[in-house]
């Protein structure tokens, strides 16, 4: 093989193929044993830690097939909950048939959420995949809409808003796995996981997983090199709508229950959320934020009541100033991380962060009172932030709050030309552009 | 009528008319291509070029007329069907995959003409047929060092290298370039023509082009088109002969 002089080492370039693939097993290997230690990590290693992290594989999986989607193939869709909640309902069924004396053992119940999420997935891709952009996304609310309402509607098959139910720990078991404690369901959760998102990886590097990418980029250059833009978009949301019943089936193991909200919107916009968090077409992103997003909804909601505001400012703030979500972000500082700037760089962010944290401070107390007096004004006046006692019925705690507020804005202001210009200085040593 | 016609036209139309609404783009046009040849269709602006590219590629069907592709009729069918008959062309407009690499661009250009098709159970990696070929057209369009360049932040000149690059990647028998120098500079048009040159080899070509340098210069017919009818068709040298040709243009043709 001969050298082409000027070109980098790339991914395809036989010599770089290999290290690639060096590489790429080394990063498997490394989330093996990641997932592996992570349920004996000292404050996961309880019960309510190792349910986080089941929760977590389960958002991961579906989070990757909703970037499969979005991320690799453009199709924005609002109702990728259905292939999930189906998928679901396929599982809690088998789990129920297995209950009842089917000899299967119940680590593979989650091939049946995926045998359901890609059958109503072919049904649903067939018609919906005709079209992108806006008229998929409405396409995909309304679908969404519609299995809701059957949901509701077919009580027998679903049982509603109560759901149904079936005991994961029933059943012919393979290596003496009963399933009755939270661990063995974690290393369940974290195998299929870890299958699902190594196949999902895999297809996208395949012709047809190129071509979701070209479809993307410009479907109608694709056609022009010989592929129908709407089969490589049937391909794709068939593979996604799977592997989104799979993340289902691992719901219906992990919470040994299964209702209507499964399919509903709430937990379409959810994932929505997560991907965008994370970054949208980045592998690593959809997973970043599916553990994000998973983190804040358990434990966010300890603190307040107002969680789900703050989930939505946060998303809100990741739109408007960090579009590559927190994926992105990393990408961002990774090649400054060995000039000798980023130092620099770190100071003016903690130089930043100060005045921010006021900042912050200010809100959260103003939201935290008036959500407290709005919602439940039968509590009182009296509350408790952080261990301290306000008085909301008193002037003085809304004149802290905005003072905070108004101060540490002012001042976050000011510091913040120190940030762009230690980004700068970062930037021009490593040759990358970019604003902070 | 679904016979193929016995016929060495590579392309063929007949009769062939566009409309848009009541507005009648392409009137009539009746054109027969040989294989190998050299073909190039020059007129003024408006005159319904790309509208009769977009025909015989798919992007748009014709209102009525025939377009035989190698004697097979091929009017209003997809674009992609065109495509796997073995037809590739070049947008006037830069028409690329701008999120993907420069190299992913040829790649996924060559696969399915490579028979890989909606293949997802293999590695596009050990793929060494698309690889090769992938390789192969880089050098041509002199692109090996811009590799792994998104093709977004290419330059404009070689995002224009890249459109004929997706073009040729397939290795089609018929190629249609739509105006594939327009906005280069003298030397870039020079290469481009070169490589034209080089890629068409052996092939069947037909070339939109404003340049009368480029048309007179690699042309083996020249068709002119006027306000959606062709009137002249013709070796270079008759054609810049023909009254009707000056009138149209008004001595802008080079001389000889």
């Amino acid at each position: 093989m001969n050298r082409r002089s000027g070109a980098p080492a790339a991914a395809s370039a036989p010599g770089g193929a290999a290290t690639d693939t060096v590489r790429r097993y080394r990063s498997w290997a490394a989330a093996v044993i990641l997932l592996l230690i992570l349920p004996h990590v000292p404050g996961l290693d309880s019960s309510f830690g190792r349910s986080m992290l089941s929760q977590m594989g389960i958002a991961a999986v579906f989070a990757l097939s909703y970037n499969l989607l979005l991320g690799q193939t453009g199709l924005l869709s609002f109702g990728h909950a259905v292939y999930f909640g189906l998928g679901a309902y396929a599982a809690i069924h088998l789990m129920r048939a297995i209950n009842g004396g089917l000899p299967l053992p119940m680590p593979f119940v989650p091939l049946a959420g995926a045998a359901g999420g890609l059958a109503v997935g072919l049904v649903f891709g067939a018609v919906t995949t005709r079209r992108a952009g806006v008229v998929f996304a409405l396409i995909s609310l309304g679908v969404g809409e519609l299995v809701f309402a059957a949901m509701r509607m077919l009580q027998g098959f679903s049982g509603g808003e109560e759901g149904i139910t079936a005991d994961r720990s029933h059943g012919p078991r393979l290596f003496g796995l009963d399933f009755t404690s939270q661990l063995q369901v974690y290393y369940l959760i974290a195998f299929w996981a870890l299958v699902a998102a190594a196949l999902m990886h895999f297809f996208m590097r395949t012709p047809v997983g190129r071509m979701c990418n070209a479809v993307r980029d410009n479907p109608e250059r694709a056609e022009f090199i010989g592929y129908s833009a709407q089969r490589v978009r049937f391909t794709a949301f068939a593979v996604a709508a799977m592997f989104a019943g799979l993340a289902g089936g691992l719901h219906a193991i992990n919470y040994e229950i299964v209702a209507a909200e499964a399919v509903g919107a709430a937990r379409s916009g959810t994932v929505l959320l997560m991907v965008y968090i994370g970054g949208v077409s980045n592998f690593i992103g959809a997973i970043l934020g599916a553990i994000t997003i998973t983190w804040l909804q358990v434990s966010l909601s300890d603190y307040t009541a107002a969680w789900q505001l703050y989930l939505g400012l946060f998303f809100m703030a990741i739109v408007l100033f960090a579009p590559g979500g927190l994926a992105g972000l990393i990408m961002m500082h990774a090649p400054l991380l060995r000039t000798a700037a980023f130092p620099g760089l770190l100071r003016a962010y903690a130089v930043a962060l100060a005045p921010a944290v006021v900042m912050l401070a200010g809100a959260i107390m103003l939201l935290e009172i008036n959500y407290r007096l709005s919602t439940q004004p039968e509590a009182g006046a009296r509350i408790t932030l952080l261990h301290v006692s306000l008085d909301a019925a008193s002037p003085w705690p809304w004149l802290v709050a905005a003072l905070l507020l108004g101060a540490g804005f002012l001042a976050f202001r000011r510091t913040w030309p120190g940030v762009t210009a230690a980004w700068q200085r970062a930037t021009d040593e490593a040759g990358t552009g970019g604003t902070p | 009528m679904t016979l193929p016609l016995p016929s060495a036209s590579a392309l063929q139309l007949t009769d062939v008319h566009k409309s848009f609404g009541a507005t009648k783009i392409i009137r009539g046009v009746s054109l027969a291509i040989a294989k190998g040849e050299r073909h190039a269709i020059i007129g003024p602006n408006g005159a319904g070029k790309s509208t009769l590219f977009n025909l015989i590629s798919g992007r748009f069907a014709p209102t009525r007329g025939s377009i035989r592709l190698d004697g097979e009729e091929v009017g209003g069918s997809a674009p992609y069907r065109i495509s796997r008959r073995g037809l590739a062309r070049s947008f006037q407009v830069t028409n690329i995959f701008p999120r993907m690499s420069v190299y992913e661009n040829i790649r996924c250009s060559a696969l399915w003409a490579l028979g890989h098709r909606y293949n997802f159970w293999r590695s596009i990696d050990r793929l060494h047929d698309a690889r090769e070929r992938a390789d192969e057209v880089l050098a041509r369009i002199r692109m090996t060092a811009r590799r792994d360049t998104l093709a977004g932040v290419l330059t404009y000149a070689e995002q224009r290298a890249l459109e004929i690059g997706i073009t040729i990647a397939g290795d089609a028998q018929v190629i249609l370039l739509d105006e594939p120098t327009a906005g280069m500079s003298r030397s870039e048009t020079e290469a481009t023509v070169e490589l034209i040159r080089t890629v068409s080899q052996g092939k069947t070509l037909v070339i939109v082009e404003h340049d009368m340098g480029v048309v007179f210069g690699l042309a083996d017919r020249i068709s002119v088109l006027v306000y959606g009818e062709i009137i002249a068709t013709d070796a270079p040298d008759r054609v810049r002969e023909n009254a009707a040709v000056q009138a149209a243009y008004l001595g802008t043709l080079p001389d000889a």
